[in-house]
């Protein structure tokens, strides 16, 4: 089906969407024995070069429950200036500013190549973008100075004019004013006492002071930046100040007595950050970015206790209810995240330690907020190092790749409802007559939002099917969505984004042939994934394993062509054929399995997947593993332990981990220095091919993946042995594998 | 006065006296008694023979002791004597006298006034008998006489005195003698003197016939009343008032059948001391014997041709009363101060023309007037005492090898040697002389208490406690009572094993303490160990001592400034900050060292607090804010207490940007207890001790724990909620209090106050932790930055110690019960300070709890365990040992009003807490009537009831209580604001004897009579509008405020010399320093008010007012013998008031 590869790529590169069917059956019934649900990904903000945005306000339907957005399917009635809503069928006149418009003359939201359109909005002031830098200093030296480094070297690659704010935290919590000359002010906080958002506010004198009349004062009527300006300073102005006091910040200074850990107020820390913005910048694009170098292990939202003797909560402890500080610690950090999501700003965590750093208890904090979670063993590393420089990427136009407080509104025609939304959103509870019953993620609505969003976040939407079965195919045959997001750009423009995608109702009975073939198995595993990920969140793991079996069984038997009790009979079309296999590594990812892994990588893999586009996403599921040898040029292999071959080069992504794998010839060759005669170029070159494939992956992914370069038998090539499907072992490898 | 009381008791005494003797000479011989009074004094008196002839006959000495000086001159011509006499009749000065005899010191006894003892005469007669008075006054001789107050005894006792003196003479022959002689001595005395001379020496004269004199003995006795009188003769005040009765009663005493002559002899000798204005009129005219009298001097002494002896005895026996009571075998000291002594008692002279007063007397129709004027002359006076103590004691070191002696008066310059007690200026008691018995106790009501100042600063000639170091054992101690080694325990069995001088059990020396004794007893090392010689000395304490079994780090101070509108605004915040550059870098060290060790710290604060980093690497400081007021902690942990040479750079720009950073600042609202808890929590995070300086303008109103809100009520004053202005208004305070006891937290405050701020409340911290407070109330830049620079650069210099727990141990038989001061109690034995200073004074009193053996005496051992301001753990020791007695005279005779005062203020000042105000006044009053009405009772000779008798000792009882009833806490004017009074509540519950002594009787200096060429002050004079001239210039000070008060005849030539301004009414009363100007007369003043300076722990506001001015209102409160605005009753009146009481409690 060439066809519809083409179309789904087509419509992808077009609207940054997906379907998991690509024509959609025609009732609820149907729907429902489809097995995988009618569901899209969707990335909002997908990176158009073609795409210029235009500078008007977009033409909404005026029926107050619709607000549907004027697009290329519906109806216009160009004498009568009428259009007709494509979604509640309402007539609708169009603004005087269209008076002009004609078959000929059509407005860009018409015509069907702007199936996704771009406006730019004029609304509300346009207020900088906000970086709130929270730093952890019960750090080692080493880690303390990389860090600082880090950080000062962050301020260069803000626009000039962001607002920048630093807060540090150990066993106390310090924010820092900025502004100051001849000494350095800041306001301290007791790292174990939650404090309320007003509470907050008021000690760092936010809150509007009750002003004593003073006669020979004029009144200061800018008051409101006047105060925030005491935290939050635009880069420019205070860029030697913040440099000098990052250069000065010291380790905690508390003493750490032996056996114990450093208090690390964490929790307080980010609750002061949240509670900073929210009563200075509220409904303003804001980053805070929380970096950690270890668990909190005081006040509210602390995970461990600071007896070194008591090891932090693993999986183990967790299944046998023994994690006495995880549920308080999640309530606080679900809280916080709330709030913060409330006031559409974002949190990014970076955590950088050998151990765990309570990314588990955190983990709300970048997932509902649309935060980015980075995980690494120290702040010294070049992971560390890169993916933070690369959170201030600039797109091919010279923009940052980010995006802040947006909202995405769902609308559907009326055959189909909304289920259910799976990414880094939040509900905004926005009920309506196109809102499912039926949840599926994060459902009851049929708006979210993202606090914060990159071209490349990727939300899963779920629908359902509401025709009878009885009831006839819709008149026309085609279902619409529409996707509207307002976001504030990283220029400061308000804009909104308008999807419209209509797909063809089919008859599962009757035209079963032309369902099957639209499916899309890609957007399918992933949606199915997401689902079981997000299900692996509340549910025990066997269960999830179990349900995702069951669906994978209940779709083969819909689909597979196959002769009972003949197993080499059964077959699948082409458009199903690489779905079981996805789910099969699906099972065996850190996504699902959580043996050898602690409950922070388990949240952090979870996280990131909950966000990629549908190609990472994929990567994710079922690494990708190329090889490289004489034989040919390089190719994609199986991801089975067959295609571990000793001459040849294996590179292998999983999207957090890139491996070089040579094998156990070219391991050989290479320490026998082959690769340094003249005459042997070709091997240096096959040696080099890798690593330059590895680079490019390197450059452009987010967060920077574990690099790991190892060879047969290398203790490092655990990381490829753990993922290859074992078809061949010590068990079989000299009677079954040589056979073959 | 009191001696003739004394001489009352006489009979009992009698022995005693011999003991008086005996101290007499150890105090002025400086011999060294031994501890047991009598035994040695016998010996003493042995040597006493040869000063004096009286001596031997230890009765005469008292006698001798009060002509003691005198006695040489008197002793020559009697009728000199009697001049003396005369003098001393002057009124109070006669009880001056006696003072002055200062030997007398102690008169035991009493000092009563004997109200009009002159008008005595009459009515005296029938008194008279009763009180025995020739006989009483033979028996009072045999007594110790000298204690004898003067009452008709006057006449006895007065021979003590006169003993003393002149007596010395006439001491030979023996206290019998003297009493009958005295009595008879007196009688003619006060009968000769009593009417004319009388009232005016004895003061007593005039007043009686005013006081109650008449109306009392009209209405009673007219004998008792005569008995006041009387009673004059001895210290008698009472005359006056009770006038008629008294003065009556006792003329009989003495003279009995002389009356006229005697008897107005003997009133007016005793009078002298008391003020007995007995029915004056009735007695006047009686006593008018006195008008033969008024030949008095001439005639007293004929009267008598012993009495001239005694006469000079009389004289003497005020001036012994006070001096030769206390044990000193009259005799002994007696003489030898006497000698000096004598002199200045003849002055009373002054009285006469005081007595002129007396007139009055006269014109009072006996019984009408139920109040008439009584001499003020005539009535005991303080500054005589004063003066008086000061010549006789003020030249020879005190030596405290003796048990039981008592000290010289606090105003007095004297040297101390400390040979196994504890200098005066550690301890001093309300009575050195205890009762053996509870009974005892409780029928004087003379409370048991010692005045304690662990850390006192002494003069450079005195040496510091010792510091013994006892190694890693650390200090020997009883095993049963944990007793410190000290000079009272008992080496047996060869030196292997101690006696415990308090409990009695035995402890074995440890081996590497071991010592043999010598064939006395005494180890051998005895002079080689502080511990066994000295009265006090240090231990170092070993680690066992510490909290928490470490050695302490070196304390640590805070500054925590105020950066709110007011403060910024006043220009104090740019004050503190400029001062404190220059004060860092005097930070108390110890010994030689060559830097402080102690470590600072600064925090500002308004409605948060902001702590500072100062580490020394930083090249600026950082601030810290905490607003998280509720819950407070402390931000930092390095660098915020720091090394002040190391951080001198930071601290400096600190300190610089401070004011610059508030100067916009528009916040007025306060925080205060979370100021506390944050140095305290800073304290607790260096662990170490230390000490805030908090400086603080307002009623802390912002939302914080210990908030408070404006509960200030005038309406309340004089209800039974008075009590509460003085309470804290929460009990938040003194949770806080606690735990910075614990830490050892020492809170200083300095408050700014514009308006009310409730010091009752704030100043609960600094209470408890024995810090101080100081108040500049509306403060001003330009009058009251000298004022406060000075304060607080005296209080970051004086010596302090941290982390401070005091124990008293006590003999078997009588146990501390009370505390007062500014400290924390856990337990019901040990204080405990987060910090004491050199100020800071505790007030101890003992109850019985058995009985108490006069062969062993009392002893006291007040251990003080504290951390050092280098860091060093001490343990400081004062040892006291006591007389016990079981005869009361020999307690009155050994008591110091003025630490009695001490007790009584704090007594009640505490009392104001839990009762209103009234009752504590009304208890007070009783408590100082039944203590004297039991002296009367049991000590002096029998006398007419209408005479006031009062014990040597205590003559200045009524006029010093009367102050203290008159004072703001307990009386306030009503300019006198809520804080203010629990200001001063808080102020005089640490102070020391000196301080309380001239904060409740204010020194009043005449500048313009001052020598411009010589070191001395003026002689001070009485407070009372009476003494000031319009044409002189005065001086008051109080020890909190300096007035110079300007008549309006001043000369204009002073008035330009010291104000450099041509007249009176250019005189700014803005001023609050004096100009400098080049004269002799500008600088010996401004000499003058520094000396007075450096001799206060606090900086006194000076304050110029013009007479007729407005101010003047404020400075007349200060003089404390009239009558107060407020109500307070003059000393006049309140010397017949407490008459009345004790007529009752006697009836």
């Amino acid at each position: 089906m060439a066809t519809y590869l083409e179309f789904i790529q087509q419509n992808e590169e077009r609207d940054g969407v997906r379907f998991s069917w690509n024509v959609w059956p025609s009732s609820r019934l149907e729907a429902t024995r489809m097995v995988v649900p009618l569901a899209c990904l969707l990335t909002p903000l997908k990176e158009r070069l073609d795409l210029p945005p235009v500078q008007y306000e977009p033409v909404l339907c005026s029926r107050p429950t619709c607000k549907a957005v004027l697009n290329p399917l519906c109806q216009v009635d160009y004498r009568a200036k009428l259009w007709a809503c494509n979604f509640c069928f309402q007539r609708n006149q169009f603004p005087p500013a269209y008076a002009g418009i004609s078959e000929v003359n059509q407005p860009a939201e018409l015509m069907p190549q702007f199936s996704t359109i771009e406006y730019i909005v004029q609304r509300g002031p346009q207020t900088p973008m906000i970086f709130l830098y929270v730093v952890d200093t019960c750090l080692e030296e080493e880690d303390l100075q990389a860090l600082k480094e880090s950080l000062q070297m962050s301020l260069s690659l803000l626009p000039a004019d962001a607002l920048v704010g630093l807060i540090t935290f150990g066993r106390m919590v310090q924010v820092h004013e900025l502004s100051c000359e001849g000494i350095s002010k800041s306001y301290v906080f007791r790292g174990t006492k939650d404090l309320t958002a007003k509470q907050i506010q008021d000690m760092l004198g936010l809150s509007r002071p009750a002003v004593p009349l003073q006669p020979g004062r004029p009144l200061q009527t800018p008051e409101q930046p006047v105060i925030s300006s005491r935290f939050l300073q635009p880069v420019h102005k205070i860029d030697m100040n913040l440099t000098d006091l990052l250069g000065e910040l010291q380790r905690d200074p508390w003493p750490v007595t032996q056996g114990k850990r450093p208090l690390r107020s964490t929790g307080v820390a980010l609750s002061i950050a949240v509670g900073l913005l929210e009563g200075t910048f509220p409904n303003t694009g804001a980053r805070i970015m929380l970096f950690t170098g270890g668990p909190p292990t005081q006040g509210p939202g602390m995970v461990v206790g600071d007896e070194l003797k008591t090891p932090i909560r693993s999986w183990h402890d967790i299944e046998k209810d023994n994690a006495r500080f995880m549920r308080k610690a999640t309530k606080h950090y679900e809280t916080l995240a709330n709030r913060t999501a409330a006031n559409g700003h974002c949190i990014d965590i970076y955590a950088c330690a050998l151990d765990q750093t309570g990314l588990l208890e955190m983990k709300c904090c970048a997932n509902l907020t649309g935060g980015h979670m980075v995980m690494g063993d120290s702040f010294n590393t070049s992971l560390f190092k890169q993916t933070f420089q690369r959170v201030f990427n600039k797109g091919f136009n010279g923009e940052f790749r980010m995006a802040f407080g947006a909202s995405l509104d769902v609308k559907t025609s009326r055959e189909l409802k909304i289920a259910g939304a799976i990414g880094p959103c939040t509900s905004l509870n926005a009920k309506g007559p196109c809102v499912s019953e039926n949840e599926l993620g994060v459902g009851g609505t049929s708006q979210w939002k993202i606090c914060s969003l990159d071209p490349s976040t990727t939300l899963a939407i779920y629908f359902e099917v509401v025709n009878q079965h009885n009831a006839p195919i819709p008149q026309g045959g085609r279902g619409a969505v529409q996707f509207v997001t307002q976001y504030q750009h990283s220029n400061t423009q308000k804009r909104i984004r308008v999807t419209t995608i209509a797909r063809n109702w089919a008859d599962a009975q009757s035209q079963l042939q032309h369902i099957e073939a639209a499916f899309d198995q890609e957007a399918a595993a992933v949606l199915m994934a997401r689902l079981g990920v997000y299900r692996a969140e509340s549910e025990e793991g066997p269960d999830v394993l179990r349900w995702l079996d069951r669906q994978l069984i209940r779709l083969c038997q819909k689909f597979g062509q196959y002769n009972k009790d003949d197993p080499n009979s059964f077959r699948l079309s082409e458009s199903f054929s690489l779905y079981p296999q996805f789910m099969f590594h699906l099972r065996r990812s850190p996504f699902l399995q959580v043996f050898n892994n602690s409950p922070d990588e388990s949240s952090y893999y979870r996280h990131h997947f909950a966000r990629q586009d549908l190609t990472q996403s994929l990567i994710m599921i079922q690494p990708i593993l190329y090889a490289y040898s004489f034989h040919g040029p390089p190719e994609p292999v199986l991801l089975d332990s067959s295609s571990i071959l000793p001459d040849r080069i294996l590179l292998m992504d999983t999207f957090f981990q890139i491996v070089i794998y040579l094998g156990e010839t070219i391991a050989q060759w290479q320490k026998a220095g082959y690769q340094d005669m003249p005459e042997y170029e070709n091997f240096k070159h096959l040696l080099q091919a890798p690593l330059d494939d590895a680079q490019e992956i390197l450059q452009t992914r987010f967060p920077m993946p574990r690099y790991i370069h190892t060879e047969h038998g290398g203790s490092q090539a655990r990381f490829l042995l753990s993922k290859v499907n074992p078809s061949q072992t010590h068990n079989n490898l000299y009677a079954w594998g040589q056979v073959s | 006065m009191s001696v003739n009381q004394q001489a009352h008791t006489g009979p009992p005494y009698g022995q005693p006296q011999p003991g008086y003797q005996g101290y007499q000479q150890p105090a002025y011989g400086g011999q060294p008694l031994p501890g047991v009074p009598q035994s040695q004094y016998g010996a003493y008196n042995g040597p006493m023979p040869g000063y004096q002839q009286p001596v031997p006959p230890q009765g005469s000495l008292r006698a001798p002791p009060t002509s003691g000086a005198p006695p040489p001159a008197t002793g020559a011509s009697l009728p000199s004597g009697h001049l003396a006499y005369s003098q001393f009749g002057h009124g109070d000065v006669q009880n001056g006298i006696p003072a002055s005899a200062a030997p007398m010191q102690r008169p035991p006894a009493s000092q009563p006034f004997l109200p009009g003892s002159a008008p005595t005469p009459v009515s005296q007669t029938s008194t008279f008998q009763q009180y025995g008075p020739p006989p009483a006054s033979v028996q009072q001789l045999s007594n110790h006489m000298a204690g004898m107050t003067i009452g008709s005894t006057t006449a006895s006792a007065p021979p003590p005195a006169g003993l003393g003196y002149g007596p010395p003479t006439s001491v030979p022959p023996v206290s019998g003698s003297f009493s009958a002689t005295g009595s008879g001595l007196y009688t003619p005395y006060t009968a000769s003197q009593g009417p004319p001379p009388t009232s005016v020496s004895q003061g007593l004269p005039l007043a009686q016939p005013p006081f109650l004199g008449q109306p009392i003995s009209t209405q009673r006795l007219p004998t008792q009343v005569p008995g006041f009188a009387p009673p004059p003769s001895s210290t008698g005040i009472g005359p006056s008032s009770y006038s008629p009765a008294t003065g009556a009663p006792r003329p009989p005493t003495m003279p009995g059948p002389p009356l006229s002559g005697q008897t107005v002899a003997g009133p007016p000798t005793s009078q002298p001391n008391h003020i007995s204005s007995p029915p004056p009129p009735s007695t006047m005219s009686g006593p008018h014997p006195g008008p033969p009298m008024s030949g008095l001097h001439g005639p007293p002494p004929p009267t008598h041709p012993p009495q001239p002896g005694y006469q000079m005895q009389q004289n003497g026996s005020f001036g012994q009363v006070r001096g030769p009571q206390p044990n000193y075998g009259g005799a002994y000291p007696g003489t030898p101060n006497y000698g000096s002594q004598p002199g200045p008692p003849p002055p009373p002279k002054r009285l006469d023309p005081d007595s002129i007063p007396s007139p009055q007397l006269n014109e009072l129709p006996p019984q009408q007037k139920p109040r008439h004027r009584i001499d003020p002359d005539a009535i005991p006076s303080p500054i005589q005492v004063i003066e008086d103590d000061r010549s006789n004691r003020g030249s020879e070191p005190f030596v405290t090898g003796v048990r039981g002696q008592v000290p010289p008066l606090v105003t007095t310059n004297f040297l101390v040697k400390d040979q196994g007690n504890a200098s005066p200026r550690y301890i001093r008691c309300t009575s050195y002389n205890i009762p053996c018995t509870s009974d005892m106790a409780k029928q004087s009501q003379v409370p048991l208490a010692a005045v304690i100042k662990p850390l006192a600063t002494l003069p450079p000639e005195e040496t510091l406690p010792y510091l013994v170091d006892h190694g890693e054992s650390g200090p020997v101690r009883c095993n049963r009572c944990k007793a410190y080694m000290c000079p009272f325990m008992q080496f047996i069995e060869g030196g292997r094993r101690f006696q415990c001088c308090f409990c009695s059990c035995v402890t074995e020396v440890p081996p590497h303490y071991f010592q043999h004794l010598d064939h006395t007893g005494k180890r051998v090392d005895f002079y080689d160990r502080p511990e066994l010689s000295l009265g006090s000395y240090e231990f170092l304490a070993t680690v066992d001592y510490c909290k928490n079994n470490k050695f302490p780090s070196p304390p640590a101070f805070i500054f925590m400034i105020d950066v709110s509108y007011n403060a910024v605004k006043s220009g104090l915040v740019r004050l503190i900050c400029e001062e404190l550059k220059s004060l860092l870098d005097y930070l108390p060290r110890e010994g030689n060292m060559e830097e402080s060790a102690i470590r600072v710290g600064f925090v500002t604060y308004n409605k948060v607090l902001h702590f500072y980093n100062v580490k020394s690497s930083l090249a600026q400081p950082q601030m810290m804010v905490v607003s998280d007021v509720a819950d407070m902690f402390v931000p930092l942990l390095d660098g915020f207490l720091v090394n002040v040479n190391e951080s001198r750079t930071v601290i400096a720009s600190l300190l610089d940007q401070i004011p610059e950073m508030f100067a916009d600042t528009r916040e007025t609202e306060t925080v205060f207890a979370p100021v506390i808890q944050a140095g305290l929590e800073a304290l607790k995070a260096a662990e170490c001790a230390g000490k805030l300086f908090i400086f603080h303008t307002s009623l802390p109103i912002a939302e914080a724990p210990g908030k408070l809100k404006n509960r200030d009520d005038k309406k309340l004053i004089n209800t039974d909620k008075e009590k509460t202005l003085f309470q804290p208004q929460t009990s938040f305070y003194n949770n806080l209090a606690k735990d910075c006891v614990a830490q050892g937290c020492c809170v200083d405050l300095f408050l700014f106050p514009n308006q009310y701020l409730d010091v009752a409340t704030l100043g609960v911290v600094t209470y408890q932790t024995g810090g101080s407070i100081y108040k500049y109330a509306y403060f001003q830049l330009e009058t009251d930055q000298d004022r406060f620079l000075n304060d607080l650069r005296r209080d970051v210099q004086k010596e302090v110690g941290f982390d401070a727990v005091m124990r008293v141990r006590t003999s078997t038989g009588i146990r501390a019960t009370d505390f007062f001061g500014a400290f924390y109690m856990s337990n019901t034995t040990d204080v405990e300070m987060a910090g004491l200073d050199c100020d800071k004074t505790i007030t101890v009193e003992f109850k019985h709890d058995d009985k108490l053996s006069e062969d062993s005496g009392a002893l006291l051992q007040c251990a003080l365990l504290y951390t050092s301001c280098a860091g060093q753990r001490r343990l400081r020791i004062h040892n006291l040992s006591l007389n016990c007695c079981t005869q009361l005279a020999d307690l009155y005779r050994n008591c110091e009003t003025d630490t009695l005062i001490n007790y009584l203020a704090k007594y009640a000042y505490r009392g104001v807490l839990g009762s209103p105000v009234k009752t504590v006044r009304d208890a007070l009053i009783n408590q100082c009537a039944q203590i004297l009405a039991c002296y009367r009772k049991n000590c002096a000779s029998p006398s007419s009831a209408g005479q006031l008798i009062l014990p040597e000792c205590m003559k200045l009882l009524p006029v010093y209580l009367n102050c203290v009833l008159k004072s703001d806490v307990l009386q306030p004017g009503p300019e006198v604001t809520t804080d203010d009074r629990a200001y001063i509540r808080q102020l005089v519950t640490s102070m020391d004897v000196a301080e309380t002594n001239v904060f409740f009787y204010p020194r009043l200096l005449p500048l313009t009579k001052a020598d411009v060429d010589s070191d001395s002050l003026p002689a001070a004079i009485r407070n009372s509008e009476e003494r000031l001239s319009k044409g002189d210039i005065y001086l008051l000070e109080n020890g909190l405020n300096i007035f110079v008060w300007v008549g309006v005849n001043v000369q204009q030539g002073l008035i330009q010399n010291l104000f450099g301004v041509s007249s009176f009414s250019q005189i700014s009363n803005a001023l609050s320093t004096l100009p400098v100007l080049e004269n002799p007369f500008s600088k010996k003043v401004r000499s003058i008010v520094d000396m007075l300076q450096v001799q206060r722990s606090r900086y006194m506001k000076l304050i110029i007012v013009k007479q007729e001015d407005k101010l003047e209102m404020l400075f007349k409160h200060f003089l404390v013998e009239d009558k107060s605005l407020s109500g307070g009753a003059s000393y006049v009146d309140f010397l017949c008031h407490m008459h009345k009481e004790i007529r009752q409690l006697l009836s």
